[in-house]
Parts: structure tokens; C-alpha cells; sequence
């Protein structure tokens, strides 16, 4: 039997950023509310306030509504700081929470010199949406779906 | 019919939902789609037509066997739209990073 792997089920990034790993570390785990884009990538009805990842492996990473309601995202399958974070984000294409969808986002912060990291992101194991009958649809229909969503989302950026 | 109405009612069906799943973790002949289901090869391969059909299901010659896999179009839109959601949200967190630095510098 032969594996194939689809080459295009994940996405890679990496950023420079002049912080140290402590910091860099603390900002995007800690203080994620402060930089998620949150007006548009919450689930909730309620106007997300804070995205909360819990500092343990087996925690909840979920975004806080103003209402003090909850809604998860997924989970830290991952907790070595201040090096490496892994994250199952189990947000479907249509932005619910579906703990089916078992998609992970791998972070690593490396020392680059002094008071520098490089933050390595992985988004893998993307084609656990392709067996799935809702998000095929959403994702087909992306034109209508997801171009109005990264409208709002740049709207949102330049009002920064 | 529209590329997405194809592709819903192609999924619409249960066996053709368990075969578009069988391939979730690489390519697969007829014949390993086919085994322990309770649909004989001939039907599981009108399955498959109707899965490419709606461009879900994409085959490659592999020496003299025919192997099926998932269509890898309908996951780069997602990829796609992941990779730019990535680009924006560690543009802000590069920004946050910084400037909380820059303050315990400043401390």
C-alpha cells in the first residue's frame, strides 16, 4: 500500500521577531487576546474579549465573550516553554468548534542572538477537513465564505 | 449543476462518503478501497467515477494498477486561506512580542 502524502495539508510560517524567546513565548500564549484578530475569528455570539490557551498539556484553548461565556477552540496537546506549543484546533471551515476535526498547529521559538527568536508555526494535518461532507461544502463554496470573511478581516487590520 | 452541488450530492450517499474516507491517509487501487466493504469492485468503481466526476477523487496510473486519492483542489482553498489568516495574526503577534519587549527593556 503505497502513502501518499498530499503536499498541500499544511501550512508553514516563520517570523523573526525581536524579543527573546521568553517573551516571545509569553505573548503568544499569555497574552494571545491581545493580537488574535478576535473581532473576526471568535465562534461565539457574544463579542470575544480574550483568547485563553491553559498553561498545561491536556488544557482548553478557548476565546472568552464579553458575557463571561466560553467557547473552545481546541486543545494544548503540547507545553514546553519557552520552546515548543502544540495546539489541536478543531475550528471547522465554517468556524465552529468540531472536536472531530483533529488539526494542529506546532509553534517553536528559537534563540537568534541576543533578545531575537524565530517563531516557527505549523498548521498539519489539513486534510482532516477533506473527508468531511459540511466543510467540503463550505470550503467549495469559498468564494461567497471566505473571501467575505478576509474582507472583515482587513477591514479589521487597517482600522488598527 | 454547480461544482459544489456535484460534489455534495456525490458525498450524499453513505458508501461514497466511507470510500472518499478510506483515502484520507493516501492513495488506494480499487482493490484495497474494496476490501472488508461490502460492495463488490465493479460497483466501488462507479463509486469512484461519480467522486471524480465531482472532483473529489483524483486518479494516477501506478505501473499497471489505477490508484485512487483525494483530489488535493478542494483542500488548497483551505491551505490557502489558512496561510493568509497565519501571515496577518503573526504580523500582530511579531507586533505584540516587540513592543512588550521593548517595555521590559525600558523597565
Amino acid at each position: 500500500m503505497i502513502e501518499q502524502a498530499i503536499e498541500t495539508k499544511s501550512v508553514r510560517k516563520t517570523v523573526s521577531v525581536q524579543a527573546s524567546p521568553d517573551v516571545a513565548w509569553r505573548v503568544f500564549t499569555e497574552k494571545m487576546g491581545t493580537w488574535w484578530p478576535l473581532a473576526t475569528h471568535k465562534i461565539g455570539e457574544a463579542r470575544a474579549v480574550d483568547a485563553v490557551i491553559e498553561p498545561r498539556a491536556g488544557g482548553r484553548w478557548y476565546e472568552r465573550g464579553e458575557d463571561g461565556s466560553t467557547c473552545d477552540w481546541g486543545r494544548v496537546l503540547a507545553w514546553e516553554p519557552p520552546s515548543r506549543l502544540v495546539l489541536a484546533w478543531e475550528i471547522s471551515a465554517d468556524w465552529k468548534h468540531d472536536p472531530s476535526i483533529n488539526t494542529e498547529v506546532e509553534v517553536r521559538f528559537i534563540a537568534e542572538g541576543e533578545g531575537a527568536t524565530r517563531v516557527e508555526l505549523e498548521h498539519r494535518n489539513l486534510d482532516a477537513y477533506g473527508a468531511r461532507r459540511d466543510q467540503m461544502i463550505a470550503i467549495f463554496e469559498s468564494d461567497g465564505g471566505w473571501s467575505g470573511l478576509l474582507a472583515a478581516f482587513r477591514a479589521a487590520c487597517l482600522q488598527k | 449543476m454547480t461544482y459544489a452541488e456535484r460534489a455534495f450530492d456525490a458525498l450524499g450517499d453513505p458508501t461514497r462518503r466511507l470510500i472518499f474516507t478510506r483515502l484520507r491517509n493516501g492513495a488506494r487501487s480499487v482493490g484495497e478501497i474494496a476490501e472488508g466493504m461490502d460492495v463488490t469492485r465493479p460497483a466501488v468503481s462507479q463509486h469512484l467515477k461519480v467522486l471524480k466526476d465531482a472532483r473529489l477523487v483524483v486518479d494516477t496510473a501506478e505501473g499497471t494498477r489505477r490508484l485512487y486519492s483525494v483530489d488535493p483542489r478542494g483542500i488548497e482553498e483551505l491551505r490557502r486561506w489558512l496561510d493568509r489568516f497565519w501571515d496577518k495574526a503573526l504580523a500582530a503577534f511579531k507586533e505584540a512580542a516587540e513592543k512588550e519587549a521593548s517595555k521590559e527593556r525600558n523597565k
